[in-house]
């Protein structure tokens, strides 16, 4: 890399390296500054979006919101990686790691895997969410802890009655899986349909809310 | 990288930078500023961050920041007349041994800003000679020389 080569500037070069008083403890004292500069930017409204994960029962869920709510949940198979880079995309790169914003969103999912919880109260932000999204996510967002619809109830609702794949579409993209209960929306027979979390999730969660029998069998 | 580059979320530019700002910072500041500076720097490069371009360096563009804040730190300092030969890097903190070569610290606080910024982004920061350039605002070859000056004066200062 350079030309120098003659002893005492390399001794120099190796004596400021040695003795560089950061290396040891650096890495730890620069996660710490840098926790602390990325919980400051999320109290203080400097980031646009803060996120944080969570363990459940479900898995590791990310959870990430905006000034305006909860933008974003996520199950551990979307990798958290790409999870971010696509609200960078779509909202702000200006996202940092905030276990303190989120933390009323960690608790209300605790109480609601825990079944003590029977609805969020926490405010949303639908900036990810198309017009033909908000009707069909509206519409599922009111149907209530341990009731069921049909996917073509919910295109009904959503005034749009013969779009039930529309529909069934639209579930499938939702953001904010579990806050938005899109696991209540089954097919008109009451198979389970789809879920973008995986059948087994969807099945969880419509046991917890007893929408759905406890059963041994996996479905057929 | 390609023309549809987009800035990484800004949690991992933190995250793939904090280390060399931190040393930067804690070379050239010493301990008791580094975390001001380090906050600053930051800071001020979360408000910039979505007017960047994707493809830019993004780690020379965050230690040009930490050398501006850096500046201020030793402007600052300069203007409260803190006596010479003050503790630097090696400052004494709670839980700190001191540096084990205060002499040589000392020295590098000591030089000429350019030269003090390039002996640190080379020597702690580990960055080449092309992003010592841009984070100080020169030519690389500027940098070049500004680093072999900084060496050759603590060559001088520094007993071996």
């Amino acid at each position: 890399m350079s030309s120098v080569s003659d002893g005492s500037r390399e001794s120099m070069r190796q004596r400021l390296r040695r003795v560089d008083p950061a290396r040891r403890q650096a890495s730890v004292e620069a996660a710490a500054a840098a926790a602390r500069l990325a919980e400051r930017a999320a109290a203080e409204g400097l980031a646009d979006i803060a996120y944080t994960q969570l363990d459940s029962p479900l898995g590791r869920l990310m959870v990430a919101g905006t000034s305006s709510g909860l933008v974003r949940l996520a199950f551990p198979e979307e990798q958290p990686d790409s999870v971010l880079e696509r609200l960078a995309t779509r909202i702000s790169p200006r996202i940092v790691h905030s276990a303190t914003r989120l933390e009323p969103v960690r608790r209300q999912l605790e109480e609601y895997f825990t079944g003590r919880r029977r609805r969020f109260e926490v405010p949303l932000d639908w900036s990810l969410i198309g017009p033909f999204g908000w009707r069909v996510l509206s519409a599922t967002a009111a149907i209530p802890y341990g009731g069921v619809l049909s996917y073509s109830e919910v295109a009904g609702v959503a005034g749009s009655p013969r779009g039930s794949r529309a529909t069934g579409n639209a579930l499938g993209a939702n953001p904010i899986p579990i806050v938005i209960p899109c696991h209540r929306v089954l097919r008109s027979g009451g198979a389970l349909g789809g879920y973008a979390g995986g059948l087994e999730r969807k099945r969880w969660l419509l046991e917890l809310e007893g929408a759905l029998a406890p059963s041994q069998q996996r479905r057929a | 990288m390609g023309v549809s580059a987009t800035l990484p979320p800004f949690q991992g530019f933190l995250d793939a930078n904090r280390d060399a700002v931190w040393r930067f910072l804690l070379a050239s500041v010493g301990r008791e500023e580094a975390d001001d500076c380090f906050q600053e720097t930051f800071i001020a490069a979360l408000r910039a961050y979505p007017r960047l371009r994707a493809d830019s360096n993004l780690r020379a563009w965050v230690l040009t920041i930490a050398h501006n804040k850096a500046l201020d730190a030793h402007r600052a300092r300069a203007r409260r007349a803190v006596p010479v030969s003050e503790p630097d890097a090696g400052a004494e903190g709670p839980g700190h041994p001191p540096a084990r070569d205060d002499v040589l610290w000392t020295a590098v606080n000591g030089l000429p800003a350019r030269q003090r910024s390039a002996v640190v982004l080379r020597f702690v920061a580990d960055l080449p000679h092309r992003d010592i350039a841009a984070a100080i605002g020169c030519s690389e070859e500027a940098a070049r020389r500004s680093l072999h000056e900084g060496l050759a004066k603590l060559r001088k200062v520094v007993p071996a």
